[in-house]
């Protein structure tokens, strides 16, 4: 159905009208304004009031997950219809390929914080440079670890005792989630989340070289195994949550380490189940509608480039936050 | 999925439901021209609380309101979303694409903005107010002392972002991929090189704004420490962020509209750019400095001294490549057959005034120096130099340049002229004496003033008043050129002006380039 002109040269497709665009913004702001909501109830509103935030949030995000459901079946659809020039599908690579660079800069973002923290921050407040005023008129008593098993706040003992103005108070864990407070490595959960996840791509690749052969056996087997491994890499992350809210007094209000923990494996955990939903979506339609062929595929490689970055960042996690 | 060629559907539908570029295009300009009216609008309310020291009509905490909002409705509802509109109506008829790469992410990127700036300026009828922390919003003063307000703030950046990310990648599948057989990256016009490198800064910077406030999300409502020195965070942390995102944007904003200036004046001097090749690396290099001087904005934070020095050496090299421009472009004017309409009048201007706050932008790179300029008035002046005579008159300058090529319709050059002369008096009325203030010590966001400064913020805020009104009268002349100006059919509305976007009938059909054209090899960039 791909037009041609007389010099053969194969039209792009440039698609009619559509409504995706108004559902999803209506979609994307309804579950903006329910989240904001849903925050502002809980840190400034009455606590008995009753509010409508909960439902705002649920019908705006159902209805733009149900927009990108479609969105993304019409995308498949024109593909197998053969409306999809070569030009075109390059366009998806490239968009999938800046995609996926704008979330490695958003990856950047937390790891500079955590640089920065460690290496200017903690020692500034500890009394390094200018001559240590920091350190002896504020938060006298406070030396830098990392991870940081004190705050500067109960160092000096406590938020009621702090000079500088009250804006919470954090208590700190008494044990992190570093290799060295580790009882033994194979009770160690981050050991065994980085060989499932590091596993994981290995297994991805795979079901790649599966498809690429046209052996959709191998392909459809390795992929589960994939999404199998992200949903235990999942389930492990949160054992680990677990554990370090009810044992190790780890929580969002232990200070910079614990915000830093937090921030980075939770929005990591975040993309592995956005990466897994990618990929099962990829073998539903392989195992479902018998999609994909060794050379069209771009549904399953673009998800698999996505499995591939949240392993990498990983890598970094495990290296920054859980070993060095 | 036929071959036969559709017009443009007809009602609300068309402009809601549309993937055509122009038709986005059109969206993005008016949209961003109402958010400049509402932008100025808060400007005009500080101008005339200024008028006179003393407290006359606001409260501070409401001007501290229109400050901030002033700031970001003009930088992500006004200048950014109006390059944006002129990349959707130009880079795909100068590179000869029939639209954009994406065309359906394309109108998305566009809708999300109304409802989200409706979401923003709401915030003004809120309990506690609109945010109040500038639109630089540094922590503390955006976590710790923030209205509930803030929440809405927080999550109408995230999705501007959002929009802006998928612009961008948009605009980069675009020039990466749908450039006609021939139009090869150094043939490309300036304008269509200046926008492919702002989007990649847009795709690395947007991203961090979105970790900054989501950092500050945390910290409000879930405990968080990351900029409370007390559970071992830092507020500094949160201006290296900000910054690291903040100058690759002034540079995001100021790239497009040394492409427009680039298109511009060749055009009006008839002689080809001077210096192509230097312009397309001049622009690289400013992207990549752009990287590493983000903490010019931070001198007087309490910086060791190597890094103050880093930061101002970096922010220094900057002049290099944005003098190879200056010099490039007053050589192109060099013995050309120079002719005064509107848009090379708004060019000139942008090219002098834009200098000006080019220099004072390395007045204020000196760090000893920065330390009495910091926060003052100086600041302000610097900044609307560049982004008002330098973003903002360059738009001016497009859209009067480009318009009749969209509509078939020739705008009224007098009316055209006298907009130029009536901004350019009210903009150095306005923005002129507050050098002389800020460097006698007045600081910028306090609503009330020493009654030294007085004469100079009176001109301020007439100049102000009459460079607000001049927009009226761009508004008009816009206007009544697209319902009853005179027509024009020449393909080439100005007989200097080359390009791709020129060959096409006058006013430009609905789709262009359905087939990619033939490229002189000859016929290098215009």
């Amino acid at each position: 159905m791909t037009s041609q002109t007389s010099a053969g040269y194969e039209k792009y497709y440039v698609p009619e009208k559509s409504r995706l665009a108004a559902c999803a913004t209506i979609g994307l702001i309804l579950s903006i304004f329910g989240a904001a909501n849903i925050m502002n109830d809980m840190t400034f509103g009455d606590p008995g009031q009753e509010t409508s935030s909960w439902t705002i949030f649920t019908l705006g995000i159902l209805f733009f997950l149900a927009t990108l459901f479609s969105w993304f079946r019409v995308t498949i659809k024109e593909n197998i219809a053969g409306m999809n020039s070569a030009q075109l599908k390059k366009s998806y690579v490239l968009g999938m390929f800046w995609f996926i660079f704008s979330e490695v800069m958003f990856f950047f973002t937390f790891f500079g914080a955590l640089f920065f923290v460690r290496n200017l921050v903690g020692p500034w407040l500890a009394g390094e440079g200018e001559g240590g005023r920091m350190n002896g008129l504020l938060w006298e008593g406070f030396t830098f670890s990392w991870p940081m098993m004190q705050t500067p706040q109960e160092a000096v003992g406590g938020a009621g005792a702090q000079l500088m103005a009250n804006n919470g108070s954090f208590t700190s864990a008494h044990t992190s989630m570093s290799f060295r407070d580790a009882h033994s490595w194979w009770a160690w959960l981050p050991l065994w989340n980085t060989i499932i996840l590091l596993s994981s791509s290995f297994t991805c690749h795979i079901a790649h070289m599966g498809i690429l052969s046209g052996n959709r056996k191998k392909f459809n087997l390795w992929l589960a195994i994939t999404v199998l491994l992200g949903l235990a890499f999942v389930y492990l992350q949160a054992v680990e949550y677990h554990e370090a809210y009810v044992e190790f007094g780890l929580t969002l209000n232990a200070g910079i380490y614990g915000s830093t923990f937090f921030m980075l494996t939770g929005f990591h955990g975040f993309h592995v189940m956005m990466g897994a939903t990618m990929l099962l979506i990829q073998l539903l339609r392989s195992v479902l509608g018998g999609q994909f062929t060794a050379d069209d595929h771009f549904g399953f490689e673009a998800s698999s480039w996505y499995w591939h970055f949240v392993d990498v960042v990983w890598v970094f996690l495990f290296l920054f936050v859980y070993i060095l | 999925m036929g071959d036969h060629h559709h017009g443009p559907a007809k009602g609300l539908s068309r402009w809601l439901f549309t993937t055509n570029h122009k038709d986005i295009g059109t969206m993005y300009l008016w949209f961003s021209f109402s958010m400049f009216m509402l932008g100025g609008t808060f400007a005009m309310i500080i101008r005339a609380e200024l008028f006179q020291p003393g407290l006359q009509l606001v409260e501070p905490a409401f001007f501290n309101q229109m400050t901030t909002l002033h700031g970001l409705i003009m930088v992500f509802g006004a200048i950014m979303p109006s390059f944006v509109g002129l990349a959707n109506w130009l880079i795909p008829m100068m590179i000869g694409a029939p639209d954009m790469a994406l065309p359906r992410m394309n109108n998305w990127s566009f809708w999300i903005l109304p409802p989200t700036f409706l979401l923003l300026a709401s915030t003004l009828f809120m309990e506690g107010g609109a945010p109040a922390a500038g639109w630089t919003f540094y922590a503390p003063l955006s976590t710790t002392y923030a209205a509930p307000s803030v929440t809405f703030f927080i999550f109408s950046v995230h999705v501007l972002g959002l929009s802006s990310i998928m612009g961008s990648i948009n605009i980069i599948a675009t020039v990466m991929n749908m450039r006609a057989p021939g139009m090869t990256y150094m043939k490309m016009p300036l304008f269509v090189w200046t926008w492919l490198i702002t989007a990649f800064l847009l795709v690395a910077v947007m991203p961090v704004l979105a970790g900054a406030v989501t950092m500050m999300l945390m910290d409000v409502h879930f405990g968080t420490s990351f900029f409370s020195a007390a559970g071992g965070g830092d507020p500094v942390l949160f201006q290296h962020v900000f910054w690291f995102f903040g100058h690759p944007e002034v540079y995001i904003i100021i790239l497009p509209a040394f492409g427009v200036v680039s298109q511009i004046i060749p055009a009006f001097s008839r002689k080809p750019l001077f210096g192509y090749d230097s312009m397309v690396y001049a622009t690289a290099s400013i992207a990549f400095l752009s990287f590493i001087v983000w903490a010019h904005h931070m001198y007087t934070v309490g910086m060791p001294v190597a890094g103050e020095l880093f930061f101002m050496y970096a922010t220094m090299l900057i002049a290099v490549p944005t003098g190879v421009k200056v010099f490039n472009w007053v050589t192109t004017m060099w013995r050309g057959s120079l002719s005064f309409e509107t848009p090379m009048l708004f060019c000139i201007g942008f090219l002098v005034l834009f200098t000006i706050g080019g220099f004072t932008g390395l007045m204020l790179a000196i760090a000893p120096s920065d330390f009495q300029y910091h926060d003052t008035y100086f600041v302000v002046a610097h900044f609307h130099y560049v982004m008002v005579a330098g973003a903002v008159f360059s738009m001016s300058a497009a859209i009067y340049f480009w318009l009749p090529k969209w509509c078939g319709r020739m705008y009224n050059e007098t009316m055209g002229k006298t907009h130029f002369w009536i901004s350019f008096i009210g903009f150095n009325l306005a923005f002129f004496p507050q050098h002389f203030v800020g460097l006698a010590g007045m600081p910028r966001r306090i609503p009330d003033y020493a009654l030294q400064f007085t004469d100079f913020n009176m001109m301020s805020s007439i100049g102000a008043f009459i460079y607000g009104l001049s927009q009226v009268l761009f508004l008009y002349n816009v206007i009544a050129t697209i319902v009853a100006g005179k027509p024009v059919s020449d393909p080439k509305v100005w007989d200097g002006a080359e390009g791709l976007e020129w060959t096409i009938p006058t006013p430009a059909p609905y789709h262009t380039f359905e087939t990619p054209p033939k490229i002189d090899p000859a016929h290098a960039h215009s």
